[in-house]
């Protein structure tokens, strides 16, 4: 009895330890990309805000597009309103990401899943989605709430430094650090497109709907909420269901 | 009125994220919404990619596009995602060089 005991105790701790190594590996590339763009953020909003208050949108907002457009707007004397009403608009698709990642995300007790979903961003959710099959593991909350920190704490570390010296970055590597996050989410579609062509294609339409809505001039907040449910629909005529994957 | 303005982008940036988790903890979807919600990361990724990349370096989009075709051959040998971002960002400073 006892013995047996010890041992799964052996057996959760390392899969425990797995999950974090494995939270920390995923969301290392993550950090990658927030930490330039965390920076560039915290200079530019260093013209219009307090070292204090430019990390406290950080900590509080969490949210990169949001927070470069609240810091010009601000800059520019924009309202309480205009600013709040732009905010919402570009961050409603954390929504159209959360339902998903929610969904995937069934086997996780209820009280991981609120503070999981203060983290998703556009870089955690994707890479959260597209190692879903943690979220079966016992230690998956591990896994997902380990990545989160992890990019939290380099958006939320990299604005205050930002903040504090930032124009001692050299311009052309902090331009050439833009695509970071770009090449990120490329690394993420593309081995997912080689098992499973549908996915790819859905990845292109999405694609070619952001850019024709763009095109007409709609906000880029709705563009990309609006793309990702049309693309997305077509995978319920595309995808299988879970479990014949 | 800084603070206001940070405290409001908060709200509004937490409902969106919270309100599925109580959306998807009471109800149990078919099989179609499934799917649907399933295909929901790989359009985000499409939106996300394009046309933004054009713009990592404004007025030449060329540059992303280039960065964006050297992530995807790197991507293409399933190696770790950090190789495709350092590739796509040494591309990207060459270019600019």
């Amino acid at each position: 009895m006892q013995a047996n005991s010890a041992e799964n105790t052996t057996k959760l701790s390392s899969e425990l330890s797995a999950a974090i190594k494995s939270g920390l590996a995923k969301g290392f590339p993550i950090c990658l990309g927030y930490i330039p763009i965390a920076i560039a953020y915290g200079v530019l909003a260093a013209q219009s805000m307090t070292l204090f208050q430019l990390t406290a949108m950080s900590v509080l907002v969490f949210a990169g597009a949001s927070q470069f457009m609240g810091a010009k707007m601000i800059g520019a004397g924009n309202g309480l309103v205009e600013i709040v009403v732009a905010t919402f608009v570009l961050n409603f698709r954390h929504f159209v990401m959360s339902l998903s990642f929610m969904n995937k995300a069934r086997p996780v007790p209820f009280s991981w899943k609120v503070p999981l979903s203060l983290g998703l961003t556009d870089e955690t959710f994707a890479v959260s989605s597209l190692h879903g099959e943690e979220a079966k593991k016992p230690y998956g909350k591990v896994f997902f709430a380990t990545l989160m920190l992890l990019a939290y704490s380099a958006w939320v570390g990299g604005s205050f430094v930002g903040g504090l010296l930032g124009e001692l970055i050299p311009e052309q590597l902090s331009q050439s650090m833009n695509i970071a996050l770009y090449a990120m989410f490329i690394g993420l579609l593309v081995p997912s497109v080689k098992k499973e062509w549908r996915v790819g294609l859905i990845a292109i339409i999405s694609m070619i709907i952001n850019y024709a809505l763009i095109t007409l001039n709609m906000a880029e907040g709705w563009a990309i909420v609006l793309s990702t449910i049309i693309g997305g629909s077509l995978g319920i005529f595309l995808l299988k269901g879970d479990d014949d994957k | 009125m800084i603070w206001a303005i940070i405290i409001g982008m908060s709200i509004v940036t937490i409902v969106p994220r919270i309100i599925p988790v109580f959306l998807v903890d009471k109800a149990s979807y078919p099989s179609w919404i499934n799917r649907w919600l399933d295909a929901i990361p790989y359009a985000a990724l499409g939106a996300l990619i394009f046309p933004g990349i054009m713009t990592v370096i404004p007025d030449q989009p060329v540059i992303g596009l280039i960065g964006g075709v050297m992530a995807i051959v790197i991507a293409f040998f399933e190696v770790n995602v950090i190789f495709a971002v350092i590739g796509a960002i040494v591309t990207v400073y060459l270019l600019t060089m």
